[in-house]
This record gives C-alpha cells, structure tokens and sequence, in this order.
C-alpha cells in the first residue's frame, strides 16, 4: 500500500512537473517559432540560443505585469475561471499510459477501467472556465466567446464521443492499458493492415478506422478550440474573445489551459490510434521480424526499455501537436454556422454510421 | 478507501447540496451543484462503481448543468437575488425536511440489512460497463428497448416543435 502510494506520487510528480507543464511552455515556443518558419518569418531568437529560454522570458513578463481587475466584474467567479479552465487538461492525464513498465511500475497513473469515459468526463467540464469566464466578466465580447465556445463544446462532444466507439467494439474494453496491448498484438489502429498485409478483412476494416480518426482528430480540434475552429476566440469578431478582460497571471493560465488541452489531446490520440508507447525495431536474431522493447527484460535492458517507451510515447504526442500547429497556420477559419453545420450534419451522421461498419465487419470477422 | 475520504467526500456533497437551496444568485446554485454531483460521483467511485461514478460526472456535471448554466446566463435572472426572504415559507420547509429524515431514519433503523456488514463485492479488476451491457441486454432488454424508443419519439417531437414553419 505504502509502495503504491509513493510511486502513484512520484509519477503524478514526474509526469506533472518534469513532462507536462514544460511541454505546455515550450509548445508555447514552438508554436511561435512553427508559424515564424511557415509564413517565412525568425520567430523569437534573442533570449538563449536559437531563442530557447523564451518561454522562461514569457513567464516573468507574465508574473510581473499588472494584475488588474476590473470594477464591474464578479470577483469570485472572475478569479475562479482561470484556474477551472487549466484544471480539466490537466488531469485528463491521469489516465493515459505513457509508457509500458519501468523497475516494474506500470507508467499510468491510474488504470481505471472506463478510462476514456473518464477522459470524455473531465473534458466536458472544461467548459466550465470559458463559460464562467465569459459571464463574470460582464462585458459583452467576452459573453458571446463563452456562449459560443460552450455550444461548440457540446456539439463536437457527440462526434468525439462517437468516433472511439468502433475502436472499442474491437477492443472489447475502456481500459486505454488493453487499447495499447491490442495495438500491440493486432497492429495500429490507424493502420491495421501493418504485420498481417495478406488479411483482407484488415484492408476492409482499415477504411472505418480513417474515418473514425479523421472524425475524432476533427472533433479534438473543435474541442480544444483551436483554429480552424478557434469561434470563441475569433480576435477579428470577439476583441479576443472569453479572455478579454483578464491579463496577467490569469490571462496566462488561460493560454496554459489551451496549450495542455492540446497537449492531453494529441496524447490521447496517440493512444488510441498510433499504438501509445509501442514502437516495434527490427531485429536480425534468429530471422528477419519486429522486436517489441517494453520494461520487462531483466536488469538495465528493463529500464532502458521502459525510458524508450516513454521518449516512443512523447516524441508521437510531439509530432502530433506539430501537426495541430502546421493546420492553425494553413487553414482559414470557419464560419460560424459553417461549423455547426458540420458539427450536427456530417461528423454525427459519419460517426454513427461508421459504427454500424465497423459492427458488420467484426460479425463477419473470422477471429 | 478509507472513511476520511468517505467523510470528505459525503461532507462536500452535503455543504453544496444545501447551498444549491440557500444561495440566492442562480449561477451560484447552478455550479454548487455541479459540485455536488462531483461528491457524490466520488462516492460511487469509493465503491468500486467506476461506470456509475463516471457516468454522474459525463451526463449530470459535463451536459446537463452545462445546459442548465447557459439558460440561467441568458435569462440573466437579477430579480431573485433582490426577492426577500419568506420566513414562513422558510421554517415550513425547514419542518417538512426534518420530518423526512425522521421518517428515512425510522425506516432504516427498522431495516435488517442496513445494520449488518455487506460481504466485499468481487475485486475492482473486474469490468463494470461489460457487466452494465450484459444485464440491459439480457434481463432488461425489453424496458432497454422500450426506452430507447421513447427517446425517439421525445427528439422527433423536439424537432417538429421547434419547426420554424407550422402546417
């Protein structure tokens, strides 16, 4: 029990302090440097070498700016939406295995049984930040940011909601652990084809699983509020949007907030259909085939394994998030009936329909 | 789990849950609620019931009060902050509620089973939602079913009475 305790602690610590909240500020910087590079620009380059302590910049410029608030606001709500809105992303994480076995401690902090119920859960109270944020400035722009970021957010709750299924009725389980171990065995979801080229039905069953993550991967982008779905915060339209009235420290956890659901976005996402942590190697002993590397070789080759499982399941939550930054500087945005429309009319309806495909395929399915 | 977090946990659900009632400004009840959905998930959870617990937070704290939250900001409700107390009404309520737990205490105390130790379920490595799935598909398929289609029928009326155009 005692053992349990502190490594639950030392995980929750690690992953928070040591991964987490510096990926959130260096996602901050790449995300400046990435559109510097697309639209042929430096980025920020002064502070550090090739402009890397920027985000430690940022931060004092944030801590030590005026933190004004304004007369006409309710103060308790006020300063209580900031830390709801950083919250949620946070402990979304909670449940997303982010490597196989290290000195034998499985690398999840809890592996509950509907994790990615509970994942869907706490994200739909991260609505609650913007909405609070938007009332309790009693201010009409920030308003409007609050009222359409929460229609947004339960629009696009459906389709996401919708989109896993399929890869749960194969699965057979909401525990993400057995979704990575079936990736494992079965190969990728976002390819299933991958290790068993010659079985049609995988071909077959390949076509549903696109879709569903093209639907899923859509949704994330709308949920996180990000451009091309960014309405709530549509600078041109809204004066910045929810955020308007709040600067300093709370304006900063506002932008962490979005940065982390970005973050738990892609991990979550790369749990589901890129495999989590599992990278196979090819090895020459004994024949030509994919070696898997986990934590439970005995010895040093153990821990090196479960560290290479970790930096596997970072490095694919990375390459994700480059690519939510190469579509926010590609892509206009959409308009705002154009995205309830899309949300209601198309995700939905594909979502649903996928399932019924993916449940034909599964009763023909020879096992 | 241990009974702090029982006391912690049934505690919080109580303190929100009589500040939903005694709070006079809507958004406050609205989100004292939401926090006591997230007590009383927490209690579920306690007893292994991770679906359930889960399930409290998604539909009632996540969708519902969401919903709830947005129309009472839209109505901007200012009039009941500034309505006065009705201490009659007050103590009424006050008496009707004391006598309703006289009575589920009554009950309780009358009741064997409240007063013994319950065997410990099956460990929580078990799977909640295949088991939830397996009972409404076979011992309850026919009210499962029956339900199912009233839903239907609640969203087609939904649809025809928000129809902008009547026939």
């Amino acid at each position: 029990m005692t053992y349990f305790f502190i490594t639950s602690l030392l995980k929750i610590v690690g992953i928070l302090f040591v991964v987490i909240l510096p990926m959130v500020s260096y996602s901050v910087y790449a995300e400046r440097r990435v559109s510097a590079f697309i639209q042929d620009r430096q980025g920020p380059n002064r502070v550090g070498p090739a402009g890397l302590f920027q985000p430690i910049a940022d931060m004092f410029k944030l801590l030590l700016k005026e933190d004004f608030t304004p007369r006409n606001v309710n103060t308790f709500y006020y300063w209580l939406a900031p830390c709801l809105a950083v919250m949620p992303a946070i402990i979304t994480i909670a449940v997303v295995p982010f490597g196989s076995t290290l000195f034998g401690v499985p690398m999840v902090i809890a592996d509950i049984n509907v994790g990615i119920l509970y994942v869907f859960a706490i994200a739909s109270l991260g609505v609650y930040g913007i909405v609070l944020a938007g009332w309790a400035s009693n201010s009409k722009y920030p308003f409007l940011g609050g009222v359409r970021s929460s229609s947004q957010m339960i629009s696009y709750e459906l389709s996401l909601g919708l989109a896993v299924i399929p890869i749960f009725l194969l699965v057979g389980s909401l525990r993400l652990t057995s979704v990575v171990r079936y990736q494992i065995e079965h190969g990728w979801f976002i390819a299933p084809f991958i290790g068993d080229w010659m079985n049609p039905w995988k071909w077959l069953l390949a076509i549903p699983m696109v879709l569903s993550f093209v639907v899923f991967a859509i949704a994330i982008f709308a949920e996180t509020n990000r451009l091309p779905f960014d309405l709530p915060e549509a600078e041109q339209e809204l004066a910045g949007g929810y955020n308007t009235e709040y600067s300093s420290m709370k304006f900063a956890l506002f932008f962490l907030g979005e940065y982390a659901a970005m973050i738990t976005g892609s991990a979550i996402m790369v749990t589901l259909f890129f495999g989590g942590w599992h990278l196979p190697l090819p090895s020459w002993h004994g024949g030509f085939h994919w070696a898997l590397v986990d934590g439970s070789a005995p010895g040093w080759r153990g821990v090196i394994g479960g560290l290479f499982n970790i930096a596997t399941f970072f490095a694919k939550v990375a390459v994700v998030i480059f690519v939510f930054m190469w579509v926010r500087w590609t892509l206009p945005r959409f308009r705002y009936d154009q995205l309830m429309r899309l949300g209601w009319l198309f995700f939905f309806e594909i979502a649903l329909v996928n399932i019924f495909i993916v449940a034909g395929i599964i009763a023909f399915l020879p096992s | 789990m241990s009974p702090f977090l029982f006391w912690i946990f049934a505690l919080l659900m109580l303190v929100f849950g009589a500040a939903v009632v005694i709070n006079r400004n809507p958004v406050a009840s609205a989100l004292s609620l939401v926090v006591s959905f997230l007590g009383l998930a927490a209690l579920f959870m306690s007893l292994d019931a991770y679906f359930i617990g889960i399930i409290q937070v998604l539909v009632y704290a996540g969708a519902v009060m969401v919903l709830f939250l947005f129309i009472i900001m839209l109505l901007d409700l200012r009039a009941e902050e500034e309505r006065r107390i009705n201490w009659v009404a007050s103590v009424g309520g006050i008496a009707v509620a004391l006598i309703l737990l006289i009575q589920i205490l009554l009950v309780i105390g009358h009741f064997k089973a409240a007063r013994q130790t319950f065997p410990p379920l099956a460990g929580s490595t078990i799977d909640d939602v295949r088991n939830v799935g397996a009972l409404l598909f076979s011992n309850y398929n026919l009210p499962f079913q029956i339900i199912g289609v009233l839903v239907l029928v609640a969203t087609i009326g939904v649809v025809l009475l928000s129809r902008r155009d009547p026939r």
